[in-house]
């Protein structure tokens, strides 16, 4: 367990210097900052002086050398637009994001497992061609369009909801989150249940394919031959064995969700990290670009190590490490 | 003394899109506590769905339509939904065919079976693994508290198979349903759980009806024999007599076609065609297509031939009583 760990550890490592270089290469592709930052009408000397402080007179491997330097002391740069240290910046935006995302998906789960499981057990019934139809809309309407629905409804024509922005900042455990306030949450319900739509309906149906394979196989007729109620057989032989692909998507859909709520954060206009990148792409504010990019595959890479392991938790015959 | 398992006229429908199809059709068997009756026939001839009637786990759109089945003076159709389930596992029991698919694959040997005790009699699990770890041991699975704690997949198939019988076994139930539980296995293994199952047969009293298409497995280890064609009982007797003296031509078919009996390098006689489609069954007798002894009556309904236990669903039996 521990080798694997310590291996896992390497590839992570492995990955994330490969993607800085990546990043570093793709940022310094997309244009010049300077032209964004500056007057047209400044002079040429204001011009490459700004482009000396900034180091972009460096050849590209420099620039790279020197900021792996700095990050190895910690320090991610600053941002060229808001002039804070990026890191800063980022974390600031993170805990919006975080929550947003964390109740997304908690809806989606909370809904679509069940109703999945529901879905697959009576596969025929009205109920579950409801919940697959629903299923079918939740991930084929476009997300903002829903978004701006949500909004017409419950905010402009019902009033019970705000339309955007995030709410009164409380504090949970310590930890200062809007969750902790029912104003923080009548802001978030509606942001949170829109990016919560597509994921529902992917649950909904790899819930309901692993119920209706599962309901076939010998181990569940032998559990009714010994007379177990259908409930135990659902709830303590199924549902482990259909959670291996759920947890699979849940993993990633948990990273790609934190990294890319951006249609919804814009929508809502939910101050998380997602409008920072969009903001940082459009200003061309390439520390804010790299550091939001590295943390994106440091999330994933985590994320995936704890599907990793959940894995071997759920199923006996994975053996982490491979070797017997 | 009145028989564990008595099935009168049992007949399951299924309702497909090209009409009723009779899977199980007026089948009546009896098996005395201790025995072991072979219920015999090809793939498709409603063996399996006779087992899954018995126990009243046909699913959607199949349907049990007619006929008792008495468990020890129970009549299992005419119970409540529930109450049948809590017979299942307590006074029925059924094993599958493929040992590597009865057992789940994500739970402990012992999970397992403390949930089927424990569904039945309500007690603390440790006691519940107690008694899996009888059942295992008298099943023949060598260190018994190891393989509790061990998944499926760390077992070989005969030993899937074992832990299968002995959750079968766990409440000591009056009739067994086993569904061709050793074709899986490799010859040598199946030889093993044949004694295993004879001595178990004999020591707990339980009824036992063994489906198989195999003829040399159920010579060598049933009391009685049925053998199924197309949803009907077309012959019935002892071990002996039905395979020493075959009545009906299929079950001669069946015999003639064991490789073991035939000189080395001839060629094996086989029943011509296959098996008949429920939905598309010729009038008169199913098998006449097949039947070298067929004339024009075989296609009216064949009359029951012989006595009760002794006897044969044919116009032309091989051999009149």
């Amino acid at each position: 367990m521990f080798g694997y760990i310590l291996s896992r550890l390497l590839q992570a490592i492995i990955v994330i210097f490969a993607m800085s270089i990546l990043v570093f290469v793709g940022v310094y592709a997309i244009g010049n900052p300077i032209d964004v930052m500056i007057d047209p009408a400044a002079t040429a000397e204001i011009r490459e002086n700004l482009i000396r402080q900034y180091g972009l007179d460096q050849p590209l491997w420099r620039q790279y050398l020197t900021f792996l330097g700095n990050v190895a002391q910690g320090d991610l740069g600053r941002s060229m637009i808001y002039n804070t240290s990026v890191t800063g910046l980022v974390f600031s935006r993170l805990p919006a994001t975080l929550e947003l995302v964390l109740v997304a998906i908690g809806i989606a789960t909370l809904i679509g497992i069940p109703a999945g499981i529901y879905a697959g057990y009576r596969p025929d019934s009205f109920g579950a061609k409801a919940i697959m139809a629903l299923s079918i809309l939740g991930f084929s309407v476009p997300t903002f369009w829903i978004g701006m629905l949500l909004i017409m409804g419950f905010a402009v024509q019902l009033g019970w909801l705000p339309s955007g922005g995030r709410g009164q900042v409380g504090s949970f455990l310590g930890i200062p989150t809007s969750l902790a306030t029912t104003n923080g949450w009548s802001h978030v319900i509606m942001p949170a249940l829109n990016l919560s739509l597509f994921k529902m309906g992917l649950m909904i149906r790899l819930t309901r394919a692993g119920m209706v394979e599962a309901m076939q196989t010998d181990y569940v007729k032998f559990a009714r031959a010994q007379g177990l109620p259908e409930s135990q057989i659902v709830f303590q032989h199924v549902l482990r064995n259909i959670s291996i692909p759920v947890v699979t998507i849940f993993g990633l859909e948990l990273g790609s969700t934190l990294a890319f709520a951006v249609v919804t954060e814009s929508v809502f206009n939910w101050p998380g990290v997602g409008k920072l990148i969009i903001d940082s792409i459009l200003q061309l504010d390439r520390p804010v670009m790299v550091t939001y990019l590295i943390l994106v595959v440091i999330l994933f890479v985590i994320i995936n190590f704890t599907v990793d392991i959940i894995y071997a938790r759920l199923d006996p015959r994975v053996r982490l490490g491979g070797k017997k | 003394m009145s028989p564990a398992l008595d099935v009168q006229g049992l007949t399951t429908r299924f309702d497909t899109r090209s009409g009723t199809v009779t899977a199980v059709d007026d089948v009546s068997f009896a098996v005395e506590p201790g025995c072991i009756m072979g219920l015999v026939g090809e793939s498709g001839s409603g063996k399996s769905v006779t087992g899954f009637s018995i126990l009243g786990l046909i699913d959607e759109p199949g349907r049990v339509s007619g006929g008792r089945v008495m468990v020890e003076d129970t009549d299992l159709r005419a119970l409540a939904p529930d109450v049948m389930r809590s017979m299942r596992g307590r006074k029925v029991s059924m094993v599958f065919q493929d040992p590597m698919m009865t057992l789940n694959p994500v739970l402990r040997i012992g999970e397992q079976m403390a949930m089927a005790v424990r569904v039945h009699e309500p007690m603390p699990k440790s006691r519940a693994l107690q008694r899996a770890r009888d059942a295992l041991a008298k099943v023949g699975i060598p260190s018994p508290e190891e393989r509790l704690a061990a998944y499926p997949h760390q077992l070989s198939g005969g030993m899937r198979q074992r832990v299968a019988i002995a959750t079968a076994l766990l409440h000591q139930p009056a009739v067994i349903i086993a569904d061709e539980p050793t074709t899986a296995l490799d010859v040598s293994i199946q030889g093993q759980i044949l004694a295993e199952v004879r001595r178990l047969a004999d020591e707990t009293r339980t009824a036992i009806v063994w489906i198989t298409h195999d003829l040399a497995v159920v010579s060598s280890l049933a009391d009685d024999i049925c053998v199924m064609y197309a949803g009907k009982i077309v012959e019935r007797g002892t071990a002996e007599e039905v395979i020493g003296r075959p009545r009906h031509p299929y079950t001669l078919g069946l015999l003639q076609s064991v490789p073991s009996q035939h000189e080395p390098g001839t060629r094996l006689p086989q029943i011509p065609g296959s098996t008949p489609q429920l939905s598309h069954l010729p009038s008169g007798c199913p098998f006449r297509n097949r039947c070298p002894r067929a004339t024009q009556i075989c296609t009216t309904a064949p009359p029951m031939t012989g006595t009760g236990n002794r006897s044969a669903l044919c116009h032309h039996p091989l051999e009149t009583a």
